[in-house]
């Protein structure tokens, strides 16, 4: 029996899900693993990326550029995600308007234990904030952004996107 | 070290049609001042952020002249934005600090370094366009005009008056303030901006 295996998520689903959802601005910290898909982004002359000093600057950006009228996406790591708690809180739910969060969900595996702490309470904060949020790990799963779009769209409130396939597609040279 | 209330008056015959967002105590003198609410936006929500959110909607209106009434204890939560405002280069933001050297909604304790630290050179460092610091009325009213004719992002740092309370919370009268919300629904409306 061949067994089929999945394909990596390519940074280019990405981009053309941002595309396809009207983003006009990408916030974001960018971490260790994920150089091409910022060069990816910066590459598209209809996306802005403001490039913030802490994760917790993102969601109040996020929230300015909202009410200017734009489309946005955070993308930063569950690490900066929890950092940003008060941020989340004040400037997203309290807020009322739809926003995606694109976290890469550092220290995830599927295979094994999970080691990593970063990992261990990433959905456990979702969970605490009442976010929901759908993982993301090949490319077969990039439609749930479109997803979380809709449903932030439907919901006014903050959706998130668990990326856990960072260490392979998103660091090419 | 001057009023806000002062400073807030002598600033307001030359805001034109600019968006003007406060914060902190001594950004609550400016809702008795403010002679266009329409265009009054309240951003705040969480420690210390709402310059970042001040950030996020000057870059989304680049057209509109966006003025931010920041306080240095807020500041002092995020020195980053800073970097992240001179990074995105905005030619419409004009950020002001209303420095009282304390946090005096909660009794007017000293921020770290209060006397000493120069948020005017940070900002010059970090990379603004321009910079200013005033610790007198007559100097910012003299210099007032000009500064709002700069290209941005402009930083102008000024000692005020600490306006310091020290009831327990329940006992405080508070002044009315318009939430949030409304601000954003009449900015936008007067903007004809829809949330996408």
């Amino acid at each position: 029996m061949v067994q089929q295996q999945a394909a990596l998520l390519r940074p280019e689903t990405l981009v053309d899900e941002f595309k396809k959802n009207g983003v006009t601005h990408v916030v974001t910290i960018p971490d260790s693993e994920t150089n091409y898909l910022y060069e990816l982004m910066k590459e598209q002359p209809w996306l802005d990326i403001v490039p913030t000093s802490r994760e917790g600057e993102t969601f109040a950006v996020a929230l300015g550029l909202t009410v200017g009228g734009k489309v946005l996406v955070c993308v930063i790591q569950n690490t900066g995600m929890m950092e940003s708690g008060d941020s989340i809180r004040g400037m997203a739910l309290d807020a009322g308007f739809p926003l995606v969060m694109l976290i890469g969900y550092r220290g995830w595996t599927r295979h094994g234990v999970v080691t990593d702490s970063a990992a261990r309470y990433t959905e456990t904060f979702l969970h605490a904030m009442g976010i929901n949020y759908y993982l993301v790990e090949q490319e077969d799963d990039a439609s749930r952004i479109s997803v979380a779009f809709e449903e932030a769209k439907a919901t006014s409130r903050p959706v998130a996107v668990l990326i856990g396939d960072e260490y392979h597609g998103f660091n090419r040279t | 070290m001057f009023d806000s209330a002062d400073m807030f008056r002598a600033f307001q015959p030359h805001r034109g049609k600019s968006i003007v967002l406060v914060t902190g105590t001594s950004g609550r003198d400016w809702g008795d001042i403010s002679e266009d609410k329409s265009r009054d936006l309240t951003l705040q929500g969480a420690m210390g952020q709402t310059n970042s959110a001040t950030l996020g909607f000057a870059l989304a209106q680049p057209n509109e002249k966006v003025v931010l009434f920041d306080s240095e204890g807020s500041l002092q939560m995020n020195l980053g934005v800073l970097a992240t405002i001179a990074g995105k280069k905005p030619k419409n933001l004009f950020h002001f600090l209303m420095d009282n050297e304390c946090y005096a909604t909660t009794g007017g304790q000293p921020v770290p370094n209060a006397s000493e630290i120069n948020y005017a050179g940070m900002a010059r460092e970090a990379g603004y366009a321009a910079t200013y610091e005033f610790d007198n009325l007559e100097d910012f009213t003299n210099n007032i005009e000009a500064i709002m004719k700069q290209e941005g992002p402009v930083f102008v740092a000024m000692k005020m008056v600490p306006k310091v309370e020290n009831e327990p919370i329940g006992r405080r009268v508070r002044r009315p303030q318009r939430p949030r919300a409304e601000t954003i629904r009449v900015l936008q409306a007067e903007l004809g901006i829809t949330v996408a």
